[in-house]
């Protein structure tokens, strides 16, 4: 396999839900290529271990804690895991929707992630409705400050767009990509003006074309029960699944002119810029 | 009032859906937090269905659990007319038949699944060499029908067995298993997907329709 990047070692990735890491059920998975062991210990703490090819503990690696998810690794992150304050908002509901695994890069996930004009195509009668099909001019903007690319002004007629929801709206969307495999949706919370709903994906690369999608849900909910949210979204993500796994290639191509791009795709054309600027070359080519 | 303790990427949660929408009876859907809670393993659900499986199915005091068993209760309950079990009894046998083989063999497409995209530890290699021997089976059945005329997996009209059989063999794609090599199930899903009242789930590719 070829050598990972230092840009890729060096970020945080989630590797399970803290509350599905207990002493009975440690994690064993991987992580960029490498075989990893995540155990919780007597004391409540958390050891992860990267692991030889025979199985051997090799060293330890760092451990967050952080918006209920355990966090880890490879490499010297500069900093800590982005900053997500709505996590400590009063009333809001923390919903983690579990994982799934999907045979694809974790740019392509992200992409997709960003990508609106596959709603009424893909999520029929959810997200999304034909004829209701076009993407409006939406802004891209990468913040040098925090390193973080934001799509904004991303209006979007949706007939279902939230598990609450009862009829069609016009959604407002903002995206926020807050590191290059990592990304949250900030959506208008049906029946609440002053607040958005968070839906964030969290891939763990498992090697360049495997990931482990970590989801979960950040909203304002009366009505539905976490078990409807969960639904809610895993059939979203099911749909996507289908998406990813037929892309070809796996990887997602960064070189200018590989893939044939529309206004729509701003967003995209943007992000691929943004992690090959950074040195991103773990599962793209 | 009928409650269907449901999970929305079961197949076989799908496969009563499906019935219900086509006989157009109204039912309350039960989320059950399948994965990642867990819960058809925890107590509450245990009481329901000993088993750990869904779907179940309430009806007032009546409590009914496997697919193909809920989907034999709501035609004899609701389809006045008797198509999707019909009374001759050569058919009435090869319908309780191909709705077996809905629960049993085509099963291994499920498990496929489950390795897939929730990582269960399934011997996975295993599991798609058994769903291909199913669909091979299937595949030949179907053309053999459609040389005698029907379109249907057994006798001239839509029945239970279409229904038992259809969600685990559109969904095959999501474990893995192409079905490129079997024209004649790809022809019968369609003609599946034009039945009134037909309703998808995630992963069943709605545009495929006629």
């Amino acid at each position: 396999m070829k050598q990972i990047d230092s840009a890729t070692l060096n970020q945080w990735y989630v590797i399970q839900s803290c509350t599905d890491l207990t002493q009975t059920r440690p994690r064993h998975t991987r992580l960029l290529g490498s075989d990893i062991l995540a155990e919780r210990l007597d004391d409540g703490g958390l050891s992860v271990w990267l692991l030889s090819a025979t199985g051997e503990q090799m060293r330890q690696l760092p451990v967050r804690e952080c918006y209920d998810y355990v966090w880890t690794t490879m490499g010297a992150p500069e900093g800590e895991v982005f900053s997500m304050p709505e996590f400590y908002e009063e009333g809001r509901r923390m919903v983690v929707c579990g994982i799934a695994t999907v045979q694809t890069s974790p740019g392509r996930i992200i992409e997709n992630f960003l990508d609106m004009s596959h709603f009424p195509f893909v999520h029929i009668d959810v997200l999304g409705a034909e004829p209701e099909t076009e993407v409006n001019n939406y802004k891209v903007n990468l913040r040098k400050d925090v390193n973080e690319l934001w799509a904004t002004e991303c209006g979007f007629y949706q007939p279902k767009a939230m598990a609450s929801a009862t009829e069609g709206i016009e959604v407002d969307y903002q995206y926020r990509v807050a590191n290059p495999f990592a990304a949250i949706l900030y959506k208008t919370c049906p029946g609440r003006d002053d607040a958005m709903d968070l839906v964030g994906i969290l891939p763990q690369p498992l090697d360049e074309t495997n990931c482990d999608i970590h989801y979960f849900m950040l909203v304002f909910d009366d009505v539905n029960s976490d078990q409807e949210l969960i639904q809610f979204q895993q059939g979203i993500l099911m749909q996507d699944r289908i998406i990813l796994e037929n892309q070809r290639p796996r990887e997602l191509p960064l070189e200018r002119g590989a893939e044939i791009t529309i206004r729509a795709d701003a967003a995209s054309i943007q992000y691929r810029r943004w992690i090959k600027d950074m040195g991103i070359g773990f599962g793209t080519l | 009032m009928i409650k269907l303790y449901d999970y929305i990427l079961s197949g076989s949660c799908y496969k009563v859906r499906l019935m219900l929408n086509i006989l157009n009876v109204e039912y309350e859907a039960v989320p059950v937090d399948f994965y990642p809670g867990l819960e058809h393993k925890k107590p509450d659900f245990l009481a329901l269905n000993p088993l750990g499986q869904l779907p179940v199915l309430t009806d007032d005091e009546l409590i009914l659990r496997d697919a193909q068993s809920i989907l034999l209760y709501l035609v004899s309950k609701y389809d006045a007319a008797n198509t999707w079990f019909p009374e001759d009894a050569a058919t009435r046998g090869q319908v309780a038949m191909w709705t077996a083989f809905g629960g049993d063999e085509i099963m291994a497409a499920s498990a496929a699944r489950l390795h897939d995209v929730l990582n269960y530890p399934f011997d996975i290699d295993q599991q798609r060499k058994s769903a291909h021997a199913a669909f091979l089976i299937l595949d030949d059945h179907i053309a053999e029908q459609e040389i005698k005329g029907f379109d249907w997996l057994a006798g001239t009209s839509p029945t239970i067995a279409d229904i038992a059989c259809f969600p685990y063999v559109s969904l095959s794609e999501d474990g893995g298993i192409s079905r490129e090599e079997y024209p004649a199930i790809e022809r019968w899903l369609r003609r599946v997907m034009d039945v009134p009242g037909f309703i998808d789930m995630p992963g069943v590719l709605q545009h495929w329709r006629s």
